[in-house]
């Protein structure tokens, strides 16, 4: 018989990498919701992802702690085979965040595995600092990871930031990656599940250099503002403002900050087009930015600056668009106690270590 | 797999082989716990277990001076999947310390979104991390003699639920190519979608408040909601027959299986579901609010229920330092000295806990964790219980069924059992589940009570939903209270986790929080010795745990006190740890490394 490819396949080109790993820690300081959060994807699944659902893309083999067959050193073995570098290629997710173990004498605020030899908690930092040498690309899930998060807020006891302030801004993966984030308390599932499908798409050759902004986040997920993609903007636009939670109208001045928030979920929704925060009447808290919490707290109050733009809708709005930017690049900056410095700036003044 | 630690040395009290295990991390849970065991493996029993948490975020410290309406916001992000039991219960404290009450309706959209988030979480921990421990690759890996049997034992439930076999039910749950795995998780997409319709986004929710809710209660919301939750109770008609099927197999399959697992039946539930009918939220009243919630609060001993009012579960709660990395706070302010009906607060209460974090090296003869005790104190012998939740269903049922005095139409208590019915669904015809008080608190039956929760929850949504159309339907369609903030205040909230007990305690000043101390279910099951002595929920129940499983200690994987671990839901920000050798033995009982606690857990 000779040897005849049948006419479909011709289109189907393997990827030049044929399997890849997934390595995915839950160890920052977190609550494991994004990794909780991405068992919600639909666009794709992970079943899509890990099960060979989608063409074109390398085998995928996922660790992750919530989702694994294997338990303890069946499990932990993976991450000594990729410090090793005997597990390439991989890519390395992390969840939570990142404490600063530099600012006390001894102990750990974040640990994962035992070390064999001093029987004493191997720290997620020192993970990471084994991990990130030799990983493809990192990728920070959700806010904590990225920007530090509800974890590093002002008067917080563990020196807590993201990995970018961890590794460094300017870090750069062995392939030459910038760190990848994700940001979103938690993230929405289908934007993690989306970006990571592109970085597999970038592995298997079929996608250029991922797009990413200033923040390191992916642009056509966090391009626009909550505003841009919320279905109340209309009664914005009609300067129609609800003084009440449960109003279908728009509700800046019950304390949303839509108009200076990089984030598409009321575009998207939560999950399969339901849910979401303004549109479906839960005030924008930030969550996605890298100023979250604190320059979004208290969260209740309208944001400054909604007065103005909210009253003047129409009179004003250049110079309302002007404002805007203003707090939007504030927000888009993170509080100055989130450093990997060996000191404790966050404000609380520890009596004990 | 697992790891021998250090050998062991010291005086044994009586000669046994044992040997060291752990397991770092325990996967399948949500959050890292450590747990170090020593096994008897001539006897086939676990001698001793400690666990041992990994993780402080210190979120009691960072809420001091910030502004008591965030509260719900910042406690939500404690819990990655059950973030909104957590947003839930500080808009309880807050309703409490605010002096407010929500529209009727508010509560009912509250009550539905919780009861989706049961039915969503219950559904994808059960079927998709703790079936994995009955699916076919594990039982084939562990009990080869157990996948035998399960392969001539016919399922009681075939009709139902498509299985013929128990062996069929097993290989359905294998992870991601099981078609009983696939469906739960794609279920489990479905109900978080009942659960975002009504508070906006999971797992930290965007639409709830402080008096009330943001989402707009339209006909669609309702609807969009009734069309999915009728499918999943079609679904619980097949769930839970499918459930018993394979619980009862392995009593029958491993005569014995009762022990694994077992405790005393010490059970604590802080009740769920408000009924706004009776709730006002003054603590004045508590005791009666809590009496018509629609999972009845309550603490059962042996049995019996010693209590079931908020008032005198809130009063006796304690918290013990144990063995954990933080300072004393005895001498510390007492912010709380009594509460509004004049009872004296002890200084071990939540309202009057300061921590004080004090990181060190891990030491298994004195601290070892971020976890401390909290217990509850039995005024009739003066003991500080080690309460656990049973995973949260087993403690739910019980106190609901003992109390019998949820009577909803779809939901009936009665003294000794709880009664579900179903309607009729497309292809099912109306259905009745009756849950009873089991003989054990045991690892079977925590996840027993876990699915027949689901349909409890699917049961009770049909309530809440009828109630709730009702509202919408006479126009009473305000969904928030407003409020301010007072410069004094105190406030607490009682909720049941998906995993179980759940509290707040929020103490005002100066219109600031001053001290919020929340408390969740892990602390409660994963928890150290405490300072009498007394081990946690986690240790008690592996210790003295009968090994059934085949394998010796060099492939040893340790199923039976996974499933025990697991069977409590355990939710830690954390890591699981057990150490298992490769087969060494070591003869002793008394080890440097684990001296002789337990303990696990995050907390914060």
């Amino acid at each position: 018989m000779p040897d005849v490819v049948p006419y479909g396949r011709v289109t189907q080109r393997p990827s030049p990498v044929s399997d890849i790993h997934i390595l995915w820690m839950t160890s920052g300081l977190s609550c494991d919701g994004d990794s909780v959060s991405v068992t919600a994807a639909m666009q794709p699944s992970i079943e899509d992802v890990v099960m060979g659902a989608i063409p074109g893309l390398p085998k995928v083999h996922l660790h992750n702690p919530v989702l694994s067959y294997e338990v303890g050193d069946d499990f932990l073995k993976y991450w000594y085979q990729a410090w090793e570098g005997k597990l390439e290629p991989f890519v390395l997710v992390v969840e939570g965040s990142i404490p600063n173990e530099r600012i006390k004498r001894e102990g750990y605020w974040a640990a994962f595995g035992t070390n064999p030899d001093t029987g004493q908690p191997i720290t997620t930092n020192e993970w990471i600092d084994r991990l990130a040498p030799k990983a493809l690309a990192i990728v920070g899930a959700g806010t904590c990871a990225t920007y530090g998060g509800i974890h590093a807020m002002q008067g917080n006891p563990t020196g807590a930031m993201g990995l970018a302030d961890y590794l460094g801004w300017d870090w750069r993966s062995k392939a030459g990656l910038p760190i990848v984030n994700v940001p979103g308390c938690p993230v929405q599932p289908d934007n993690f599940m989306e970006t990571l499908l592109y970085l597999l798409y970038q592995v298997a050759g079929l996608a250029p250099m991922i797009p990413l902004d200033d923040q390191l986040r992916p642009i056509w997920l966090f391009g626009k503002t909550v505003h841009e993609g919320c279905d109340r903007a209309g009664y914005y636009e009609q300067g129609d403002f609800a003084d009440y939670y449960g109003s279908p109208k728009c509700i800046v001045k019950l304390g949303c900050w839509g108009p200076v928030v990089n984030c598409n979920v009321p575009k998207r929704g939560w999950m399969a087009g339901i849910g979401g925060c303004p549109n479906v009447g839960g005030i924008c808290i930030g969550c996605t930015m890298p100023g979250f919490p604190d320059k979004f707290m208290p969260f209740m109050d309208a944001p400054p600056g909604s007065h103005i733009s909210a009253g003047t809708v129409g009179l004003y709005g250049r110079a309302v668009t002007a404002l805007r930017g203003i707090t939007n690049h504030t927000v888009n900056k993170e509080p100055k106690w989130r450093h990997p410095r060996a000191e404790l700036t966050t404000g609380y003044r520890p009596r004990s270590y | 797999m697992s790891t021998i630690t250090a050998p062991t040395s010291g005086a044994p009290s009586k000669p046994r082989n044992l040997v060291e295990m752990n397991w770092d991390p325990i996967t399948r849970i949500v959050g890292s716990l450590g747990i170090f065991t020593k096994i008897d493996f001539e006897n086939r029993e676990v001698a001793e277990c400690y666990s041992t948490s990994s993780i402080f975020r210190g979120y009691s410290i960072f809420m001091k001076g910030k502004d008591p309406r965030d509260a719900h916001f910042i406690t939500s992000r404690i819990c990655g999947i059950c973030g909104d039991n957590h947003a839930t219960c500080a808009n309880y404290a807050q309703n409490m310390a605010f002096g407010i009450r929500p529209p009727g309706i508010a509560e009912w959209i509250v009550n539905l979104g919780e009861a989706a988030e049961y039915m969503f979480d219950h559904n994808i921990f059960q079927d998709n991390l703790v079936g994995v421990d009955f699916c076919e690759l594990m039982v084939k890996e562990t009990n080869p003699g157990v996948w035998e049997k399960a392969q001539r034992k016919p399922a009681n439930g075939a009709k139902l639920h498509g299985f013929k076999t128990i062996s069929e039910i097993m290989t359905a749950l294998n992870p991601f190519t099981g078609s009983f795995y696939r469906e739960t998780l794609q279920m489990s997409r479905m109900t978080r979608e009942m659960f975002c319709l009504m508070e906006g986004r999971h797992v930290h929710p965007s639409t709830l408040y402080p008096g009330g809710v943001g989402t707009v209660p339209t006909v669609q919301l309702f609807t969009d909601y009734m069309v999915r939750l009728m499918k999943y109770v079609e679904f619980m008609k097949k769930v839970v027959p499918l459930h018993d099927d394979l619980f009862d197999f392995f009593y029958e399959a491993l005569p014995g299986y009762e022990k694994v697992g077992q405790r005393r039946i010490l059970l604590g539930c802080w009740g769920s579901f408000q009924n706004p009918d009776v709730c006002d939220y003054t603590y004045k009243n508590m005791a009666e609010w809590g009496k018509a919630m629609y999972v009845t609060p309550g603490v059962v001993v042996d049995g019996k229920a010693v209590t079931h009012s908020l008032v005198d579960i809130n009063l006796n709660i304690r918290i013990l330092l144990g063995s954990s990395y933080y300072d004393d706070w005895g001498n510390s302010e007492t912010f709380v000295k009594h509460d509004p009906l004049g009872n004296p607060v002890d200084q071990r209460h939540p309202w009057n806990q300061t921590t004080v974090p004090r990181p060190q090296k891990r030491d298994f003869k004195g601290n070892y964790t971020w976890v401390m005790s909290p217990r509850w104190l039995d005024k009739r012998t003066g003991d500080h219980l080690a309460l656990d939740t049973g995973g949260g269903p087993l403690a739910r049922f019980w106190s609901t069924a003992l109390a019998g005095l949820v009577d909803i139409g779809y939901v009936k208590a009665t003294g000794h059992s709880v009664k579900i019915y179903l309607p009729k669904t497309a292809m099912l015809p109306e259905t009745e589940f009756e849950w009873k008080i089991p003989q054990w608190s045991n690892t079977i039956e925590r996840d027993r009570a876990r699915t027949y929760f689901q349909a409890y929850s699917a049961a009770a949504a049909l309530y809440f939903a009828e109630k709730a159309m009702k509202e919408l339907n006479a126009g009473r369609t305000k969904t928030w209270t407003d409020f301010k903030v007072p410069d004094e205040a105190i406030g607490c909230g009682f909720h049941e986790a998906v995993r179980g007990v759940l509290s707040h305690h929020v103490v005002i000043r100066e219109g600031k929080i001053a001290n919020y101390h929340p408390y969740p279910p892990t602390p409660w099951n994963a928890n150290p010795r405490d300072s009498y002595g007394t081990p946690g929920p986690y240790e008690d129940a592996v210790q003295n745990t009968p090994i059934f499983e085949e394998n010796g200690p060099d492939k040893f994987k340790g199923i039976d006190i996974m499933r025990t671990v697991r069977s409590f839901d355990p939710c830690l920000p954390c890591g699981v740890h057990m150490y298992v050798g490769n087969g060494k033995t070591i003869k002793t009982i008394h080890s440097p490394l684990l001296g002789n606690q337990e303990q696990s857990g995050h907390q914060e």
